[in-house]
């Protein structure tokens, strides 16, 4: 079942958690696809943070001797809040999940 | 077999004895003088050469050229988009969505990222497990860590003069700059002082365009917009940030200051709009900046208590105002070296000076109420520091000698204890009175970045209850701001208590000192008046007897 129904499902089970701010799909060029954020602040986030994964992947793969390492994920922890970048890098397609929370949320 | 060579050589051989007899005379060369060499010969001219075994030294200064950097910044745009084709963001999208790849990355990165958020949820993996324990920075040694270097942009030798910090704490700061010698202003110096972000040191933030040189200024209180500044002239101006460089309004010239504004505080009032102001030319005016164009609320001529109207004036320097010890009561540094103490609503106009405190030998440069003790007070002035008692005339604490004059000094708003000062060294001292009274705890942060000591004109500590910046200018024109270390700032354990301690017992030194001295004078009197006395002490009867004696004698 390959669907968009299972995206949507997706970003529902993770928005339920407690303490989530928001999510957001961004694709390798910083556009974010599908976001339950502002779509000013999605636009931002999605701009930002696709910059700072392609950096932190090339800091992986220059650190790999043999270039086979890969970036898996990143956690920004802020004082506010905690940025998980989910990305993954295929062939053609380069999407990153981000999930902004709040931890200390009651 | 040894080997082995004897030289021998007998008497004979040696020569014999040289024998001396006498001689006569006899000619071996004649040389006549030549009378065309001598018609040739001429006096040369005498030349003079100096010659040292000293080795040849010279002075060279090099300094880099300053970086200038000018921050940029960058909009992200979305896309490739025109801001107004939603269409083709949402086709995009569509399109997106229906990849496959798509979905199954969504559906794989979703899981991963949903057991961080649990993760997240049951545990904090950040906890701070001993925030409670208090901080021990005793141990560390203090210091003090140039943060940044804020130039004088205008490209004349200008001394800042004055540091304000903005006091909402955004990092702010505003500084006045002008040159304060007589008459050695270069021609053609700009009179503008500027508004600095500690964030943004390349550039100024605001200019402040006054007519005259600022000589001193300082934030509003209330209105954190408004800039006060006293001008080299003796008008008090003001600035409003948000209505550009120019001035809002200054005083009146026939009724300014004759001399530089030296010094100004804002007072407490409702408004927040009254303020005080001194200057070397004797005079202290009250103003209130709504009414600004007007005459000042009061003036007061600063005179020695009981002068009265013959006595000299002097000149003040700097005002100390603080709510803390009463929102009526005041204190003015002179250029004489005495501190004199006021009350603004005192009965009779001419008991308004309360107290001098004489000591120092040349102008106050800086007077700072404790804040946690109001009733102390320090004084900076020619190379001492000294702590003053309220109640008493005599310094509490004098610190010793400086080897280079001071310029300024405050206490710490932190910490009980701590004051710096500045001076002449072109160096910031900590005086930390919880560790020890005679030396400096620490001597840093060099005002220049070249390694020729300029004199540090001017100190600020940023606002807040427990600033970490301080802000230093130099006559050279150059703001320094210094990040001061944690021990500076935090306060150690039981130091208010130990610091009143240490007060009270000068004080009480001080009174002790002061009531024997008294004693002495006393006691020198009544020693003085009992020698003046007649030392024969003969009484009117013994006088009439010797007087019947003399007389029956005479009978005889």
């Amino acid at each position: 079942m390959t669907d968009v129904a299972l995206v949507e499902e997706t970003v529902k089970r993770l928005a339920s958690h407690k303490g989530v701010v928001g999510i957001a799909i961004v694709n390798g060029d910083g556009v974010p696809i599908r976001t339950t954020l502002d779509p000013e602040l999605a636009v931002t986030y999605a701009a930002l943070v696709s910059q700072l994964a392609l950096k932190a992947r090339h800091m992986v793969r220059e650190l790999a001797e043999d270039g086979s390492d890969d970036l898996q994920f990143l956690r920004v922890r802020s004082k506010k809040h905690e940025i998980m970048i989910a990305p993954a890098f295929d062939r053609d397609h380069n999407y990153t999940l981000l999930v902004v929370q709040q931890p200390d949320a009651e | 077999m040894e080997v082995a060579y004897r030289y021998v050589k007998q008497r004979r051989q040696f020569g014999r004895q040289p024998h001396f007899t006498d001689q006569g005379a006899e000619l071996l060369l004649d040389l006549r003088p030549n009378e065309e060499h001598a018609k040739a010969w001429i006096v040369k001219q005498q030349a003079t050469a100096a010659v040292q075994a000293a080795p040849d030294m010279s002075e060279h200064e090099v300094n880099t050229v300053a970086v200038v950097s000018v921050p940029k910044g960058m909009a992200h745009v979305e896309g490739g988009w025109a801001k107004d084709d939603v269409e083709g963001l949402l086709r995009f999208r569509k399109k997106v969505e229906k990849d496959e790849d798509y979905i199954r990355t969504v559906v794989r990165l979703g899981t991963m990222v949903e057991d961080l958020v649990k993760q997240n949820n049951a545990i904090d993996i950040y906890e701070e497990y001993f925030a409670d324990v208090p901080a021990q920075h005793l141990s560390q040694a203090p210091s003090t860590s140039t943060l940044t270097i804020l130039r004088d942009p205008s490209g004349v030798r200008r001394g800042a003069q004055a540091i304000s910090w903005q006091p909402d704490g955004s990092g702010r700061l505003a500084v006045a700059y002008s040159v304060l010698e007589f008459q050695r202003q270069p021609a053609g110096m700009p009179s503008t002082s500027h508004v600095w972000d500690v964030a943004n040191p390349g550039a100024p933030e605001a200019a402040l365009a006054a007519p005259s040189p600022l000589v001193t200024l300082g934030f509003n209180l209330k209105d954190q917009n408004l800039v006060g500044g006293g001008q080299y002239n003796g008008q008090f101006t003001f600035f409003d940030l948000r209505k550009g460089p120019s001035p809002v309004e200054a005083t009146p010239v026939e009724h300014s200051h004759r001399d530089a504004v030296r010094s100004f505080a804002w007072t407490q009032s409702k408004t927040g709009s009254e303020l005080m102001s001194a200057s070397t030319d004797g005079s202290v005016l009250w103003w209130d900046l709504r009414r600004l164009g007007g005459e000042p609320l009061e003036s007061l001529t600063l005179r020695e208590r009981g002068a009265g109207e013959a006595g000299a004036v002097l000149g003040g320097t700097v005002v100390e105002y603080s709510p803390q010890a009463g929102p009526t009561k005041f204190m003015v540094g002179t250029e004489q070296g005495a501190v004199l103490a006021g009350n603004r609503k005192a009965k009779n106009p001419a008991d308004r000076i309360t107290a001098a405190y004489a000591g120092h030998h040349s102008a106050i440069y800086a007077l700072s109420r404790s804040p946690f003790f109001p009733k102390f007070f320090l004084s900076v002035g020619d190379w001492t520091t000294r702590v003053w008692n309220e109640d008493l005339r005599t310094p509490i604490i004098t610190s010793p000698y400086n080897a280079a004059h001071l310029t300024g000094g405050t206490w710490s708003p932190s910490r009980p204890g701590v004051c710096y000062t500045i001076g002449h060294s072109g160096a910031l001292e900590v005086w930390d009175y919880y560790l020890k009274q005679r030396q400096a705890s620490l001597t840093g942060g060099r005002a220049d970045v070249a390694l020729v000591h300029r004199p540090l004109a001017s100190l600020a500590l940023a606002p807040g209850a427990a600033p970490r910046l301080a802000g230093i200018g130099c006559t050279g024109g150059t703001v320094t701001v210094l990040q001061l270390s944690e021990g500076l700032v935090e306060q150690q354990d039981n130091e208010k208590a130990v610091i009143s301690a240490m007060l009270e017992r000068e004080s009480s030194r001080e009174k002790n000192l002061e009531k024997s001295a008294k004693e002495a004078k006393a006691k020198a009197r009544k020693e003085a008046a009992r020698t003046a006395e007649p030392l024969d002490g003969a009484t009117d009867e013994e006088l009439a007897q010797l007087e019947r004696e003399f007389m029956e004698m005479i009978k005889q």
